[in-house]
C-alpha cells in the first residue's frame, strides 16, 4: 500500500520507467505473433501442396551448356510410373505428369496457360476440389478422351462469370470438353498462381498435344509421413535400376519429399521466431536495468523517508519489500500495458500486411511472467540497499 | 537485584562506551557512562556539539549499539539484539520527536501518526490504527488538522504531529532531539508545555537540548562533556510553560487594548 503510494506520487516518472518494460514485452508479443503467423502461413503453403507427397521430377537437359531446368531431361516414362505403383510399398496415389505452356481459345478470347495432363488421383494427391463437374476417370484416360478440367483463374479469364462447366476450350485446335472447375487455391510455394492452369488426361497430353514420349514428373503419395523416407529411398533404388545408372553415376532424376521441405521451412521459421523474441527479450532486460536505475535514484532521494520508517520500527524485512513490491508493480503494470500494446501491434500488423500474426497465449505468460522475474530481479538490489541503510544516517541525509 | 520489568528503572547505562573508527584513529565518543533514568522522570541531556550527547542519545534510541559497557532497556539488555529486534524494541517502547520534525512530506497527519502501527507486530487493523491515530492528535490539539499536509502545517502544528507519532505505540520512553530547535522561543514554549502535560500525564521523556531555558522545563538535567556526564542534578527552579503561556497571553492582550 505505502509502495502503491510512492507510485503514485510520481506518476511521470513511473510511467518513463514502466514504458522500458512496456516496449520489451509489446515487442516480444507482437514478434511472437508475427513469427508465429509466418510459421503457420508458409507450413500452410508446404501443405497445400498436398499431404505426404513425394514428387519426382526427370532430371535436367544440358546441351551446349545451357541448363534446361528440372523435368526437361528425357528420362522418366510412364513404365517408370507403373513401376513404382507396383513395386514401391505404401504408395497411396500415384500421377504421371506431362504439361506444357499452350494457347487456350474460348468463347472467342485466348489465353496462355499451363496445361498439365495428370492422373484422376491428382486431386487426391494434391488435395485438392472441384468447385463445380467432376473429374475425369480412369476410363477416359485409357481413351485419350478430350475432356479438361480448368482452373479457377483460367476459367475467369476466359469465360468470365459463365459456368465453364459443358463449355469447349480449345487447346491447340483441339477442342476439350471443360467438365470440372477447380477450387482456387491461390499462389503457390513459388509465387505462380495455381489457379492459373488446365489439367488433362496424362494419356491426351502425350498423344494429342505435346507428343512427348516422356514424362515431366510424377506426382506420388504416400500413406503415411513416416513411411515416406522409406518410400523415397525404395523409389530412388528403383529408378537407378530401371534407368541402367551404375554406382559412379548421379541420379537422372530429382524427389523433391514435402515432408523434408516442411521439416525444413518450419524448423526455419522457428529459428525465426526465436531469434526475434530473443531480440525483443534484450530489449526486456534493458526495461529492467531501468527500473533498477529509477529505483536505487528513488532509494537515495528517499533516504531520509527511509530513516524516518526504520526510527518507528520498520524493520529491514518492511522496507525491502517495500521497494520490491514497487519494483514489481512497476514491472507488472509495465507487462500488463506491454500485451495490451503487444495485441494491437499484431492486429496492427495483420491489418496492414494481411497477414494473420498469431497471438499465443503462452507468449503472454512469458512475457508476463519474465517481467515479474524482472521486477524481483532488478528491484531486489535497490530494495536491499534500502534495508541496509544506517538509521542515523538516513535521519541526517538532506 | 530486581528484575520485575515494572519495578527497574526505564534506562540502566553502565559504563556505557561507544568508539568510531574514522580511518586510522579511534574516536571515543561516549566514554562510560553509567545512568538510571526511572518512569515517570522528565529529563535533559545538555551539553555543547561534540559531547557525546547525540552519540548517547542514538544508543538509548536503539538507533546504534554501544561498544562497550550495558545498556538495559525495560530491564532488556540490547547489546546482543539484531537490527531486527532492535526496530521491534523502537516500535513498541520508543518514541522520537526530532529537531527537524522528520515527518512524511505529501502524507497527511493522520497518515504520518499511523506510520508506527503500521510496523507493529502483531499487525493492528486499520480500523484500530485510524482510532489511535486519532486520539494521539486529539491530545496534542491537532483533532481538526488530520487532513492536512505537514507542509500546510506550521513548525509547531508539525512538531505536535511528530509528537502524536511518537506517543501512538503507547511507548515506555520518548526521546525528543532538540524538539525546540527550529521553532520560535513561542513555540518553543508551547512544545515544551506538551511535554509537561505529557509528563504529568505519567510518560517517561528525555530530551537532548543545548539550551539552558528549554532545559529549565524539565525535572532533571544531566550534562555532558567529552564523552562524560559531569553534571547530574535535579532542577529546582522548574519553568512552568503553562503558567508562562498565561502570562505572555495576558502581556498580549494588554498590549493590543493599549
Amino acid at each position: 500500500m505505502i509502495a502503491l503510494r510512492a507510485l503514485r506520487r510520481n506518476k511521470l516518472r513511473s510511467g518513463l520507467t514502466a514504458l522500458g518494460i512496456i516496449i520489451g514485452v509489446a515487442s516480444v508479443v507482437a514478434m511472437v505473433a508475427v513469427g508465429n503467423g509466418a510459421q503457420a502461413r508458409i507450413e500452410a503453403q508446404v501443405s497445400a501442396l498436398g499431404q505426404n507427397l513425394l514428387s519426382i521430377f526427370a532430371g535436367s537437359r544440358r546441351s551446349g551448356g545451357v541448363n534446361s531446368g528440372l523435368g526437361s531431361a528425357s528420362s522418366m516414362t510412364l513404365a517408370d510410373a507403373d513401376a513404382i505403383r507396383r513395386e514401391v510399398t505404401d504408395v497411396a496415389a500415384i500421377s504421371p505428369e506431362d504439361s506444357t505452356t499452350a494457347q487456350a481459345i474460348a468463347n472467342g478470347r485466348n489465353w496462355s496457360t499451363t496445361v498439365a495432363g495428370e492422373a484422376p488421383d491428382y486431386l487426391k494427391i494434391r488435395d485438392w476440389k472441384l468447385a463445380s463437374g467432376s473429374m475425369f476417370t480412369e476410363r477416359e484416360v485409357r481413351s485419350a478422351a478430350k475432356v479438361a478440367i480448368i482452373g479457377s483463374k483460367t476459367a475467369n479469364e476466359l469465360f468470365g462469370p459463365l459456368n465453364p462447366v459443358g463449355q469447349t476450350v480449345r487447346v491447340q485446335g483441339i477442342p476439350f470438353v471443360v467438365i470440372g472447375l477447380l477450387e482456387s487455391k491461390g499462389a503457390g510455394m513459388g509465387g505462380q498462381n495455381q489457379d492459373d492452369r488446365i489439367l488433362i488426361p496424362y494419356t491426351t497430353a502425350m498423344k494429342r498435344v505435346t507428343g512427348d514420349k516422356y514424362l515431366r514428373s510424377i506426382n506420388v503419395q504416400i500413406v503415411s509421413a513416416d513411411r515416406m523416407d522409406v518410400a523415397q529411398q525404395q523409389i530412388t533404388a528403383l529408378l537407378r535400376q530401371r534407368h541402367r545408372l551404375t554406382a559412379d553415376r548421379d541420379n537422372d532424376f530429382n524427389i523433391f519429399n514435402q515432408k523434408e521441405i516442411a521439416d525444413t521451412v518450419s524448423s526455419i521459421s522457428r529459428i525465426i521466431t526465436l531469434l526475434l523474441g530473443a531480440i525483443s527479450g534484450i530489449s526486456l532486460v534493458v526495461g529492467g536495468i531501468g527500473i533498477m536505475n529509477i529505483m536505487l535514484v528513488s532509494v537515495t532521494e528517499r533516504t531520509r523517508e527511509i530513516g524516518i520508517r526504520i526510527a518507528v520500527g520498520a524493520q529491514p524485512g518492511d522496507i525491502r519489500l517495500q521497494f520490491l513490491i514497487e519494483a514489481i508493480t512497476l514491472s507488472l503494470l509495465g507487462g500488463i500495458i506491454g500485451v495490451l500494446f503487444g495485441v494491437g501491434a499484431s492486429r496492427l500488423v495483420a491489418v496492414v500486411a494481411n497477414f494473420n500474426a498469431i497471438v499465443s497465449v503462452s507468449s503472454i505468460l512469458l512475457a508476463f511472467g519474465v517481467s515479474f522475474v524482472i521486477g524481483v530481479f532488478f528491484g531486489f538490489y535497490p530494495a536491499r540497499k534500502a534495508a541496509a541503510l544506517d538509521p542515523i544516517d538516513a535521519l541526517r541525509y538532506e | 537485584m530486581s528484575t520485575s520489568t515494572s519495578n527497574a528503572p526505564v534506562i540502566q547505562l553502565r559504563d556505557l562506551a561507544k568508539a568510531y573508527q574514522t580511518g586510522e584513529v579511534e574516536v571515543k565518543a561516549v566514554c562510560g557512562v553509567t545512568l538510571e533514568i526511572q518512569r515517570g522522570e522528565f529529563v535533559a541531556v545538555m551539553g555543547a556539539s561534540g559531547s557525546g550527547k547525540s552519540t548517547l542519545m542514538n544508543i538509548v534510541g536503539c538507533l546504534d549499539q554501544p561498544t562497550g559497557g550495558n545498556y538495559l532497556l525495560d530491564g532488556v539488555g540490547i547489546a546482543a539484539l539484531d537490527r531486527k529486534q532492535l526496530a521491534i524494541l523502537r516500535n513498541k517502547k520508543l518514541g522520537f520527536v526530532f529537531q527537524s520534525f522528520n515527518l512524511l512530506a505529501r502524507t497527511t497527519a493522520l497518515e504520518n501518526v499511523e506510520l508506527p502501527m503500521f510496523y507493529s507486530h502483531p499487525l493492528i487493523p486499520l480500523r484500530t490504527r485510524r482510532d489511535r491515530a486519532l486520539q494521539a492528535l486529539e491530545k496534542v490539539g491537532l483533532g481538526d488538522r488530520v487532513r492536512h499536509h505537514p507542509s500546510q502545517l506550521s513548525g509547531g502544528q508539525q512538531q505536535r504531529i511528530a509528537v502524536a507519532r511518537a506517543l501512538v505505540n503507547q511507548p515506555e520512553l520518548v526521546l525528543a532531539d532538540e524538539p525546540t530547535g527550529n521553532l520560535d522561543s513561542r513555540t518553543s514554549i508551547e512544545i515544551m508545555g506538551l511535554f509537561q502535560e505529557l509528563n504529568e500525564s505519567g510518560i517517561t521523556i528525555i530530551m537532548v537540548t543545548h539550551e539552558l531555558d528549554i532545559a529549565a522545563y524539565c525535572k532533571r538535567i544531566v550534562v555532558m562533556r567529552d564523552g562524560l556526564i559531569i553534571g547530574d542534578h535535579r532542577n529546582e527552579n522548574r519553568r512552568q510553560a503553562r503558567e508562562e503561556r498565561a502570562t505572555l497571553d495576558q502581556a498580549e492582550q494588554k498590549a493590543r487594548l493599549a
